[in-house]
């Protein structure tokens, strides 16, 4: 496509990059920001300027937060429940079905040598250290990972490394898909497929 | 149930063609290289959603064109109508009575067809892959978990083989990790290896009899199925194999070592079937095929017969002949380079066919 400036075609370039979106929509986007006030345009460089450096992981439980220590250690929740998450979103999910109020473990991903990524690449060790470190106050760890492939291989693997450590694996319900669809899982299927989890079972 | 109706658009070498079948015989003739395979191509690309020979789609398009379409009417007990669209650096789009397929494969088996070609000896002479590759094109087509175990299968084995592949050197291995693959794999492989093991009894009884009829010779073959699963301690074995399999770089037991041997007289055939014989063994094996598809979905598959006279003497094309014109068989496709040949085949057997001429691009009824 021929564009009217180089200006034009660097920022359709640039917006194109992002996942769902294809050139004529970012040409759209890109004409639609010139219409508006020029401080519409600088407040959201700005804000995504600023999301991407100060945005920070919870070095225990890995949620998006402010800062490295967010609210998993003081707020009123369930310490006995740890639920696991492939990412932030399914934090989301979890915390709208009003059903659950333990805490939160995200994984960051799942394990799949194909793309590059390992046990070492997602957050498995330090769930293990958090369960032991616990001495027994968390006593149920609920998988709450896509039924895909990789996300068995996940499950199985992190029950691998809970062996030992006395705590309960449960898991949610098979078919609820969670991460990566969810404006497709309603809160009541999700809230009911918490509350009827079952125990893990390596068949 | 028959194709009543071909449409092609910008297919292959075609431009524009539309053509209209025999519910029985059709005799495709032309010179070799005037695109009579590919027209054959089409039907297997409208049962398979993809093209028997070139598994790129795009490189299916008529050159420098950007887009293709095929449309199929299938006639049976209820009507078909099958088409696909193909895009350069697009998805293609299946669609069966204009409802869009979501996946590929919700339409293998919907239309069970067998195709006999002059690569077919390759099922013989190469590695057990090919054997594996035929078996699996068979029962793909009838069940449907199976396709979808055998897809889990492949894909946590390239897992696994990428694991052992970038393990770092002199690393100890990660136990646990390789259990999650090797429990996953050893339960696939439990699942496909039934699955193989129940095809062969049904199927083995329709090759033996094929092959003793088609065959003149007096020699006794068989198929027997290999398969490393069956033997005691299976899943104990294939993770004791941890520290081969690190050392090769790839996963060495399993499903997919499996094979399917066949035998003359107590000799590999590849080693010492005659061109001949091996011919007749492939066509054994596709007739079989075919009567396994049928008593398996309880619809008589199509077949497509391409070029394989050549390949034949003349005792052995008459009882091919004979057999094709039989109510067991249904709507069958066959190519020859010969004009002359087929339509003296066609009136000594007063057989109720179409016959075409495929010439520049065009198909015309003769
Ligand atoms: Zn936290």
């Amino acid at each position: 496509m021929e564009y009217p400036s180089s200006l034009i075609e660097e920022a359709v370039n640039q917006i194109s990059r992002l996942p769902g979106i294809g050139k004529k929509t970012a040409l759209r986007l890109a004409l639609h920001l010139l219409k508006q006030d020029e401080l519409e345009t600088t407040s959201l460089t700005a804000a995504l300027a600023k999301l991407r450096k100060d945005t920070r992981y919870c070095s225990t439980c890995h949620v998006i937060s402010h800062t490295t220590d967010c609210t998993c250690k003081t707020i009123k929740t369930d310490l006995s429940t740890i639920c696991v998450v492939e990412d932030t979103p399914d934090v989301m999910a979890i915390q709208n079905t009003g059903q659950y109020h333990g805490m939160f473990h995200v994984l960051g991903g799942v394990i799949s040598p194909i793309d590059g990524i390992g046990p070492d690449d997602v957050h498995i060790d330090t769930l293990v250290k958090r369960i032991s470190a616990s001495n027994g106050e968390i006593k149920e760890v609920i998988l709450a990972i896509s039924p895909t492939m990789e996300g068995d291989t996940t499950a199985f693997y992190i029950t691998k490394k809970l062996k030992g450590l006395s705590v309960k694996i449960s898991t949610i319900a098979r078919g609820i898909p969670i991460g990566g669809e969810l404006e497709y899982t309603d809160e009541v299927t999700l809230g009911r497929s918490i509350i009827s989890r079952r125990d893990y079972h390596q068949d | 149930m028959y194709l009543e109706k071909l449409t092609l658009t910008n297919f292959k070498n075609y431009e524009q063609v539309a053509v209209s079948f025999n519910p029985k015989i059709n005799c495709i003739l032309g010179l070799n290289g005037a695109g009579k395979t590919n027209l054959l191509d089409a039907i297997y690309y409208l049962t398979f959603t993809k093209s028997a020979i070139n598994s790129i789609d795009s490189q299916n398009i008529r050159h420098s064109e950007n887009m293709s379409a095929l449309v199929g009417s299938f006639i049976g007990e209820e009507e078909l109508m099958v088409s696909c669209g193909l895009r350069t650096k697009q998805k293609k789009i299946f669609k069966v009575n204009k409802v869009e397929l979501d996946k590929m494969s919700d339409h293998i088996g919907a239309m069970p067809l067998v195709m006999i070609s002059p690569d077919d000896t390759g099922i013989i002479k190469e590695g057990s892959d090919a054997r594996r590759k035929f078996v699996d094109g068979t029962l793909c087509q009838i069940n449907k978990a199976y396709l979808n175990n055998l897809m889990q299968y492949n894909h946590q084995l390239k897992q696994r083989n990428n694991l052992l592949k970038n393990w770092p050197h002199g690393k100890p291995p990660d136990k646990d990790l390789f259990a999650a693959y090797d429990d996953q794999l050893c339960k696939l492989s439990k699942m496909i290896y039934q699955v193989r093991l129940n095809f062969m009894e049904s199927y083995k009884p329709f090759f033996l009899a094929h092959y003793e009829d088609i065959s003149s010779h007096k020699e006794s073959v068989d198929l027997i199925y290999q398969s490393g699963v069956s033997i005691e301690n299976y899943e104990k074995l294939f993770k004791e194999n941890l520290q081969k399999d690190m050392l090769l770089q790839r996963t060495t037991m399993g499903v997919h070592r499996d094979d399917f041997i066949l035998r003359m007289d107590d000799f590999l055939m590849k080693k010492i079937g005659s061109q001949g014989q091996q011919k007749s063994m492939v066509i054994a094996m596709k007739l079989s095929q075919f009567d396994y598809l049928k008593s398996k979905t309880g619809k008589t598959p199509l077949l497509l017969m391409d070029d394989i006279f050549d390949k034949l003497d003349d005792l052995r094309i008459e009882k091919l002949i004979k057999l094709i014109n039989g109510e067991e068989f249904g709507q069958v496709f066959i190519t020859d380079a010969r004009p002359d040949r087929s339509q003296m085949l066609l009136e000594k057997y007063s057989m109720t066919a179409n016959s075409y001429l495929v010439d520049k691009g065009q198909v015309t009824a003769i």
